[in-house]
């Protein structure tokens, strides 16, 4: 092979090839923080909407006769569609409506839970929300709703979010 | 796509010229691209494996850490935090550049295409690498990092849960997720390290260590750099703000800002064109490649010389099949072979002084065999006649020479010609000397034609150019495509030296045989 192993004679190389390389070296060191990425403008702040959430299933009660065909162990009174039922969400800011929705169920039989995370760059200051959301079809109007004065600061990170078992929108 | 093909590559050359001077040719770093490339992974390895000593995986304790070692310990951990990123930034230069410069160099078609193909997977690995990487240090640039990566993975629907809801507050993310990080950032690396060795597995001797004297003066520069711009955090991660302005990381993270400015269908589209189009690159068109080369058993006795000598591990050697007196043969896979020749020039039975029956050899190119070498080379040797120094040239095609001039026979690499035909050539008065004209000593087209060359005429290696060859009869010229004035400038000064020169006495002039015509050969 080519390569020479001995160094002597090689000052030259050792002393340019090192300063050529310790440009490089200084030029990646630069270059792996500068120059700087805006990623959101100044002023603004983030507010994100995201929860997951099971719309209801499409059940009905089982009559005497088919109750009767089942094993006693398995007489459960009611059969349910595996599938779920999309839910509706809405959220206005300041009375403008900025997500509207209809979010499907997870999963290749639809049997999962339906979910959301939405993105929103808005100028810091104070706003109004209000959070809307329709989990069965059958109803009419929204299941759940909420109202939040919010105080956007810049920079800052605000989350909406939905606890299922209390049934109520919150923020993080 | 040629031209441009020409044109990028005579840039590599005129560039790697320059380093030449400063570096020398052997320590060049453009023609060491994949040695340092595996320099710098086990640079990030061995300087990771030593930060995770002092790592802490918790979500509050991560950044904590990693300031405990960067600004207390800076003297050793800080070091090789630098280390870590700078090597790693500079694996995605230099893997840039190899994929540039062996695009531009055409070898990554044809029989080539496993190198290529296998390498466009360590692009992405490499980046995976380096994307988890920066998540751990739970900096500003991490939070920004995680947000927009599961952002992006969320669109894809494929987990149970927006997993870019572990980031929407500081309550949301637990430190199972950092472990969970961790073991990606172990896992990804050693994914990427089983890609690296696939990768070389089609060559011989693949290089995957640099020359020492390269990589002391690699190693030096990382760590003054390091010393001069120690890598810091940009403040702890805070998920109940946001990083509005970030030093962003241009070579690892340069897809990032991106990602936020295009739809993620874009981005997952493109990823997916650019990823099918590279990879489909060898066969964009395909390279037409001369017919794989060919066993003559009759001549060969399994001495294994092309074994060693074939670039590309092409040559094997297998039991003897046709009852002769050896225990091996060798076998061509023509899957492999590159048609460069170089198993014809290390064959002993490549001799054109072949004067019992016609001029076969052991091992041969159908496409251009010795018995047309040997006739391309007495033709040529006709277009010197009368002139006064007459220098017939073995040139590559690849390098300064590649075109084709009177008393020049151009070969798929200068390794191809067998040293007897030196002697051949001025034994049999066809010239008074013998230039070969190979590629940059840099790096040879065919890897190793420039360095067999050499050692066969040192005489360090099989088959060894013959002591009666007068040497001042005999110059090497090493020349990338770009060095066509200097190698003006060497022939004319060899032309000169060889017409001062008296007749070389132990030349005769070629019999019957030899002036054979090469399909008369071949008919035979």
């Amino acid at each position: 092979m080519t390569a020479r192993t001995d160094w002597r004679g090689r000052g030259r190389h050792l002393a340019l090839g090192g300063a050529l390389s310790l440009v490089v070296v200084l030029a990646a060191a630069a270059l792996s923080a500068w120059p700087a990425w805006q990623s959101l403008p100044p002023d603004t702040a983030l507010l994100r909407l995201s929860f997951t959430h099971s719309g209801v299933r499409n059940c009905r009660d089982r009559t005497e006769e088919e109750l009767a065909k089942l094993p006693p162990n398995m007489r459960n009174s009611q059969i349910c569609d595996r599938r779920r039922a999309p839910v509706r969400v809405e959220m206005d800011v300041d009375g403008q409506t900025v997500i509207a929705a209809d979010l499907p169920p997870s999963g290749l039989a639809g049997s999962g839970p339906s979910r959301i995370y939405r993105r929103v760059e808005l100028p810091a200051g104070s706003y109004h929300l209000t959070l809307r959301m329709r989990d069965d079809p059958s109803v009419a109007g929204f299941t759940q709703e909420a109202a939040f004065d919010i105080d956007l600061s810049p920079a800052e990170s605000l989350a909406v979010d939905f606890d299922a078992t209390t049934g109520r929108f919150f923020l993080h | 796509m040629t031209a441009l093909r020409a044109w990028v590559r005579n840039g590599f050359d005129r560039a790697e010229r320059v380093l030449d001077r400063a570096f020398g040719p052997d320590w060049n770093p453009l023609a060491q691209l994949g040695p340092i490339g595996w320099f710098l992974f086990w640079t990030v390895a061995v300087s990771g494996i030593y930060l995770f000593i002092f790592f802490d995986t918790g979500v509050t304790q991560a950044y904590a850490s990693i300031e405990w070692l960067t600004k207390d310990h800076w003297w050793h951990a800080g070091i090789a935090r630098s280390l870590h990123r700078y090597a790693s930034d500079l694996m995605v230069v230099v893997m840039f550049l190899h994929l540039a410069r062996e695009w531009a160099m055409d070898r990554y078609r044809g029989k080539r295409w496993f190198s290529w193909l296998t390498g466009v997977f360590v692009i992405w690995f490499v980046y995976l690498s380096g994307i988890t990487g920066y998540w751990l240090v739970w900096d500003r640039l991490a939070q920004y990092v995680a947000m927009i990566t599961t952002e992006l993975l969320d669109t894809l629907g494929i987990f149970a849960e927006p997993i870019a809801r572990n980031f929407l507050s500081p309550q949301s993310l637990s430190s199972r997720f950092f472990t969970l990080m961790v073991f990606l950032h172990i896992a990804i690396p050693l994914l990427l390290l089983l890609l690296m060795w696939i990768h070389i597995q089609r060559i011989t001797e693949a290089r995957t260590k640099p020359p020492r004297g390269l990589a002391a003066i690699t190693l030096g520069s990382l760590v003054a750099g390091s010393l001069i711009l120690p890598a810091t955090s940009q403040g702890p991660a805070d998920l109940a703000s946001l990083p509005q302005s970030l030093g962003i990381d241009w070579f690892l993270l340069s897809l990032y800002p991106v990602i936020e400015s295009v739809p993620a269908g874009a981005i997952w589209a493109g990823v997916l064109v650019f990823t099918l189009l590279l990879a489909g690159l060898p066969w964009l068109p395909r390279r037409r490649e001369g017919a794989a080369a060919e066993v003559f058993l009759d001549h060969c006795n399994g001495c294994s010389r092309c074994v060693a000598d074939c670039p590309y591990a092409a040559i094997t050697l297998v039991p003897r099949s046709d009852g002769l007196p050896f225990t091996h043969e060798v076998e061509v896979n023509a899957d492999r072979c590159v048609s460069c020749g170089i198993c014809m020039g290390s064959c002993p039975s490549s001799t054109p002084f072949r004067r019992s029956g016609p001029l076969i050899t052991g091992i041969d190119l159908p496409d251009r065999p010795l018995a047309e070498v040997r006739a391309e080379v007495i033709e040529a040797a006709a277009a010197l006649e009368g002139m006064p120094g007459r220098v017939m040239t073995l040139a590559c095609a690849h390098g300064a020479a590649a075109e084709a001039a009177p008393g020049r026979v151009v070969l798929p690499c200068v390794a191809m010609a067998p040293p007897s035909l030196i002697d051949f050539i001025i034994s049999r008065d066809l010239a008074d000397g013998v230039a070969v004209a190979g590629c940059a000593e840099r790096d040879c087209f065919n890897r190793f034609g420039v360095a067999w060359t050499r050692a066969r005429f040192e005489r360090s290696r099989d088959p060894y150019l013959r002591q009666r060859v007068p040497r001042e009869r005999v110059l090497t010229v090493w020349a990338g495509p770009t060095e066509t004035v200097r190698l003006q400038k060497e022939l004319g000064s060899f032309t000169s030296r060889l017409g001062a020169m008296p007749a070389f006495a132990g030349a005769r002039s070629l019999d019957a045989e030899e002036t054979a015509p090469a399909e008369t050969e071949a008919a035979k």
